[in-house]
């Protein structure tokens, strides 16, 4: 049997870890408010200012699951709603005039979902099986499997699963960690009580 | 020269997105890349955008760039030479 030993949630100016709120900032935009909440957790990480909107709000999420903990072998299944559509159009429209045509490559290296899946394998060391969904709504049952098969198989010690969704600064970020240890059931019905 | 240099830092600090750098934190030959501002490959395309755009200089040849982005001294010299914008 496996568990839900940890889960963090970013939306509406709040960060919540494990229901607890951490942080409300309710004034604050998006580009403000996860720097503000970043800065709160004294990381050392230059690189955290140059990422796009969604690997900000992926990362932020994921490291108040994994930060102190020895995180080596943990998979990632992550999903999301909009995938890199905010980046794609901000590459688009750096491309479409002739004239002025000066495509950022900051900018171009985000043009994937899955890049907020690297920017965190890199921050924690991961080189493990990791894969992004895109879909309507998060494919719970499906997450479910695909976790339970990981760790059942020993492909991974724990698997940080979630929705990671964000486009035009409306954002939400729900991830938990499943793991051998904890209290919480992994199960379809407990996932659900998370969103 | 000075004019330029002071220019060259704030468009780094914007364009690199360098938080909580200041233009009084980049000295003149203070190396961009590597122990200096710790600037990565990215970074260094989004220097050459930056010439193209702002100076009207196209870098073609990769292999110069090491040597116009050693610092600020060594970019603000190479477009005063080369700029026709």
């Amino acid at each position: 049997m496996f568990y839900i030993e940890k889960s963090c949630a970013i939306q509406h100016q709040q960060v919540l870890v494990d229901g607890q709120l951490v942080t409300h900032e309710p004034d604050l935009e998006f580009s403000e408010f996860v720097k503000k909440s970043f800065r709160s957790l004294a990381i050392d990480y230059p690189k955290f200012y140059k990422m796009d909107g969604l690997s900000k709000l992926a990362f932020l999420t994921a490291e108040y699951l994994l930060k102190g903990s020895a995180s080596g072998n943990v998979a990632l299944v992550l999903a999301n709603q909009s995938g890199s559509m905010d980046s794609d159009l901000k590459h688009i429209r750096s491309i479409q005039d002739p004239d002025n045509f000066f495509p950022s490559p900051a900018t171009f290296v985000y043009t994937l979902a899955n890049i907020c899946a690297g920017e965190i394998s890199i921050r924690h060391g991961l080189k493990t099986e990791n894969v992004f969904f895109v879909d309507q709504q998060f494919p719970t049952e499906l997450v479910y499997t695909y976790t339970s098969y990981l760790l059942q198989s020993n492909r991974a010690q724990k698997v940080l699963c979630g929705w990671v969704e964000y486009f035009q600064d409306n954002y939400r970020a729900i991830l938990y960690l499943v793991g051998r240890e904890g209290t919480q059931v992994h199960s379809v019905g407990n996932i659900e009580l998370l969103f | 020269m000075t004019e330029l240099k002071e220019e060259l830092k704030g468009k780094i600090i914007e364009v690199l997105n360098l938080e909580d750098v200041a233009s009084t934190d980049i000295q003149d030959d203070d190396a961009l890349f590597g122990e200096g501002l710790g600037l990565d490959s990215i970074d260094a395309l989004e220097l050459i955008v930056l010439m193209d755009k702002d100076y009207g200089i196209k870098l073609s040849d990769p292999k110069n760039g090491k040597a116009i982005f050693e610092s600020i001294t060594t970019m603000a010299s190479y477009i005063s030479q080369n700029r026709t914008k």
